[in-house]
């Protein structure tokens, strides 16, 4: 063949296995890749690969680990995932999850040494509340005023760390530590009481109490979303905010509602991150985790739907605990970043290539036997469209 | 190797080029087509069409939606590439590769949408974009002229100095039309050029085609208003799902709309005509709208001081030339959108403004233009459509879940009642127009109303879908429900309604009993004379 030409051609219709089939190919692809990365620089994929593995799930204490790096990114996935399905896209959850910390740790430092199950509710709610009320905000710009919640929610994401800060190093606020004898050497939050820390559930591996709400709550979600009316609103209005507008669909409280919903998931994760991990705010943690972002790619490798994102939230989860566990002179974070970040982008080129197909082959030409009669030449095209190699 | 084996294939093509410009009708063909086959994924759109337009004829392109004759005027025009086949222009064949090449061989496509740029007048949307020899200066006055001239020639009343946008859609049209004879355009292809018009204005502009005919320039007019074709073209060629499947010279025989539809259909088509109501508009008022008056989002008054009844068992059309308030007369009464004052009435009992919840429990159904994306979310299946506004409705499950069989069991009902090609699973944009225009339908007849909003219900279908979607209406209004038939196709609105109102501008210029109206004064009311000012007019000329 003199050459080979490709086209993107629209599919009408993408088969239905084709969506939830992407996420798979996509992290092959992407470990592929990542294989050929670390090749080019000098190092055994293979061995890397085993390494990685076991640093995640099979190590001593290695489930733990990864299950703790996997909760808060459930929570903020389950916060993206409600959000992006009906196209609101809430990138704060960042912000929100700050801001909650702050509020869950206000509760649990308020509520003193009294029982647990006082206090663990008290800062569930409290941590929804900060995440709510952080995601109002652009929710109701967008509801009323029509601002992009894409840029209000992305600008809130660096004010909340400034207040964060701000609490913590920059004044004698409430939930700053005074006392201590570490705090007078450099600021830190003041630590909740031991009788409020998160209980941790099982035998060998820890199960942090973060993790189980994130499990039912993903699980209430997708029961939410596939058989009520509610979730029949919300699937209506994603697909057609005009025809939800024709049916009588409140779309714009609807919006608020989810904007509520994702706001206060970002918010339990907040919480979480203080009543199961750091126990108090540590600011420069929680700016460098940016587990809000990470939680809209979580989100998108498993196409939004809520009980992929468990899935998901274990796989990343154990991707980043692995990155840390095994980083050394021989393999720096980056190139666990790297592969990370392969694997986002070919989602996201999953979702495209979804939607079209690949043909391959020469462009069709006049049959030899002339334009006129041949039966063939029709179907021969015809054939020629819908069979040329796919991808 | 490769290089040689590349020779051969273009070589082999100069001949089958040489051999078919031989066979062809040399000479009086001004852009022929030959053997055109043009196929997508899973559609063979063009399969082996011939077609020819010869200099100084109208020629119509008929077929209904999907027949083809898009994806052929893209390949005509260049936008599309023909699988194989052949375009010819003067005998001689062509191989455009895009829009640029078609307009230097003198093939000019007018659009549905316009491209014209609001702003600038006519004269500089004729010449933006268009480069001629030696042309960097724009001499404003010596273009005017030229403009002038072209329309004279055409008799068309265009100001070359007018702001588009003050201009009307017809006079829009018109201005497409100079742009392409300014531009050198020998054959010309008006897409559904009347849809936009009034009859008055669909006239003028057959005199301006004629015109161009007779001067030798050709016109290939695509349509599905059989009339139009009957009256205003030479021949005809009619396109029956991706085939040409009959043609006619009109000048030596004649065909009339009838055999028209039957070429396209491919069987004889029964319009139903319905025996009007004895005591049009007497009966009890189910809507009953007063002194209403509405504004769109930056401020413009859109409705002014309507009044209008419907009673039960009624069909009153609503006529009038696109965007003169229609969309939003339906969306005030069906709450979509919010009044600015008057009253909404259904049984005599006002209904909130701009609640469609409340609309839709008090018995407004309402059929709308948008059909995809308003009608239906294109997105979700046959089953979700039909369930779109009943899903509150306790009989579909339990407090706040829905029950999947019971939307099915009911999804599968209508399908079967309303006969739709279709699955529940089937998504809303994956059927075809006529489809998701019964779905619609049969959601909205199937809630029982008391009164059904319908806005251009047969736009864009193929004869037989409109047969069944009027036969529908026809059904509905004989069970009682009463029907606002908005439409933009004046034949439509006749042979289904009892009372036309004409609205133009967002007033009700006036009322009128369908049996024995006159097209010509519904024009008039169309273009915003007063019923009063006709009378007037008749006494004068009487006199």
């Amino acid at each position: 063949m003199p050459w080979i030409e490709f086209r993107l051609e629209k599919r009408l219709e993408p088969p239905r296995w084709l969506g939830p089939s992407m996420p798979f190919v996509a992290v092959t692809a992407a470990l592929l890749l990542g294989a050929a990365i670390l090749l080019v620089s000098g190092r055994n994929p293979a061995v890397i690969y085993q390494r990685m593995f076991q640093a995640a799930f099979t190590n001593p204490g290695a489930l733990s680990a990864t299950l703790a790096a996997a909760t808060p990114l459930l929570l903020t996935g389950l916060a993206a995932a409600v959000a992006f399905r009906m196209r609101v896209w809430n990138i704060g959850a960042d912000g929100q999850l700050m801001i909650a910390a702050v509020l869950a740790a206000g509760a649990g430092i308020a509520l003193g040494e009294r029982s647990l199950a006082i206090s663990l509710p008290a800062m569930l709610v409290a941590g929804a509340i900060g995440g709510i009320a952080w995601a109002l905000i652009p929710a109701l710009l967008r509801a009323y005023l029509r601002t992009s919640e894409v840029l209000t929610t992305l600008m809130l994401n660096y004010v909340a760390p400034l207040l964060l800060f701000y609490l913590i190093i920059d004044s004698t606020s409430y939930w700053r530590d005074l006392e201590s004898p570490s705090a007078r050497v450099f600021p830190q939050g003041k630590t909740l009481a031991e009788s409020d820390f998160w209980p941790e559930y099982g035998e060998g591996i820890a199960v942090p109490f973060g993790l189980v709400v994130g499990v039912v709550l993903a699980v209430v979600l997708a029961v939410v979303l596939r058989s009520t009316r509610l979730g029949f609103q919300m699937k209506v209005a994603a697909d057609s905010e005009t025809a939800g507008h024709y049916a009588g669909i409140r779309t714009v409280r609807l919006l608020i509602l989810v904007m509520v919903i994702s706001g206060a998931l970002a918010g339990l994760a907040g919480a979480s991150q203080v009543g199961d991990f750091s126990h108090r705010i540590e600011p420069k943690a929680l700016q460098f985790a940016s587990y809000g972002y990470t939680g809209i790619a979580v989100a998108a490798l498993a196409r939004y739907n809520p009980l992929g994102v468990v899935l998901s939230a274990f796989l990343v989860g154990g991707m980043t605990n692995a990155g840390f566990a095994i980083q050394g002179v021989d393999l720096p974070l980056g190139l666990i970043g790297l592969i990370q970040g392969l694997i986002l982008l070919l989602v996201a080129a999953s979702e495209v290539s979804s939607r079209y197909r690949f043909v391959f082959g020469r462009r069709a030409r006049p049959e030899p036997r002339g334009p006129g009669p041949p039966g063939e030449t029709g179907e021969q095209a015809t054939a020629g469209a819908g069979e040329g190699g796919t991808s | 190797m490769q290089h040689h084996e590349y020779m051969e294939d273009r070589e082999m093509l100069k001949m089958i080029e040489e051999s078919v410009a031989d066979s062809a009708p040399v000479g009086s063909s001004a852009l022929a087509a030959r053997g055109i086959t043009k196929a997508f994924p899973g559609v063979l759109a063009n399969d082996r069409i011939d077609f020819d337009v010869v200099s100084g004829e109208v020629h119509a392109l008929l077929g209904e939606n999907g027949s083809g004759k898009t994806t052929l005027c893209k390949i005509l025009t260049g936008l599309y590439r023909p699988d194989s086949g052949l375009v010819l222009v003067d005998g001689r064949p062509v191989h455009f590769r895009s829009p640029a090449e078609a307009y230097a061989a003198g093939i000019f496509m007018v659009h549905q949408h316009f491209s014209l740029v609001g702003p600038l007048t006519v004269a500089e949307n004729v010449v933006l974009g268009w480069t001629r020899e030696g042309g960097f200066r724009f001499n404003r006055a010596d273009v005017e002229d030229e403009v002038a001239a072209v329309a004279e020639r055409l008799d068309m009343h265009v100001d070359p100095r007018a702001q588009i946008s003050r201009l009307s859609v017809g006079e829009r049209q018109r201005v497409e039309i100079l742009k392409a004879l300014y531009r050198g355009a020998r054959t010309l292809i008006l897409d559904e050029p009347t849809t936009v018009l009034t009859p008055q204005e669909a006239d003028q502009l057959f005199i301006s085609l004629r015109r161009m005919a007779d001067a030798g320039e050709s016109v290939v007019f695509i349509s599905h208003k059989l009339d139009e074709v009957s009256a205003l073209c030479d021949r005809v060629t009619v396109l029956r799902q991706g085939r040409t499947s009959g043609s006619a010279d009109l000048r030596e025989e004649r065909v009339d709309a009838r055999g028209l539809a039957r070429l396209m259909v491919g069987r004889d088509i029964h319009f139903e005509r319905r025996s009007r109501l004895a005591a049009a508009g007497e009966g009890t008022a189910v809507l009953e709208m007063s002194g209403v008056s509405a504004v769109d989002e930056d401020g413009n008054r859109v409705l002014a001081d309507v009044e209008l009844s419907v009673a039960a068992g009624e069909i009153l059309g609503l006529a009038g030339v696109a965007g003169n308030g229609q969309l939003a007369l339906a969306e005030v009464i069906t709450g979509v959108r919010p009044s600015a004052s008057g009253e909404v009435a259904l049984d005599g009992e006002p209904i909130p403004p701009g609640d469609v919840r409340a609309a839709v429990d008090r018995g407004i159904a309402y059929v709308p233009e948008d059909r995809m994306g308003t009608g239906l979310a294109p997105g979700l299946s046959v089953a979700d459509n039909i369930t779109l506004k009943a899903f509150r409705r306790p009989e579909y499950g339990r407090g706040p879940f829905l029950s999947k069989l019971r939307i099915e069991e009911r999804t599968n009902d209508l399908i079967t009642e309303f006969d739709v090609k279709g699955t529940v699973d089937t998504l809303a944009r994956q059927l075809s127009g006529g489809n998701a225009q019964k779905v619609v339908l049969a959601r909205e007849i199937s809630s029982q109303p008391r009164l059904l909003v319908v806005a251009t219900p047969t736009r864009g279908l193929d004869v037989s879908a409109m047969e069944t979607i009027r036969g529908l209406l026809i059904e509905a209004a004989e069970a009682g429900v009463a029907i606002l038939l908005i439409s933009e196709d004046l034949g439509e609105i006749l042979d289904l309604a009892d009372r036309v109102a004409v609205i133009c501008a967002g007033r009700i210029q006036g009322v009128l009993d369908a049996e024995g109206a006159d097209v010509e004064e519904i024009g008039l009311l169309m273009m915003g004379g007063s019923v009063e000012g006709l009378e007037a007019e008749r006494v004068g000329s009487d006199s």
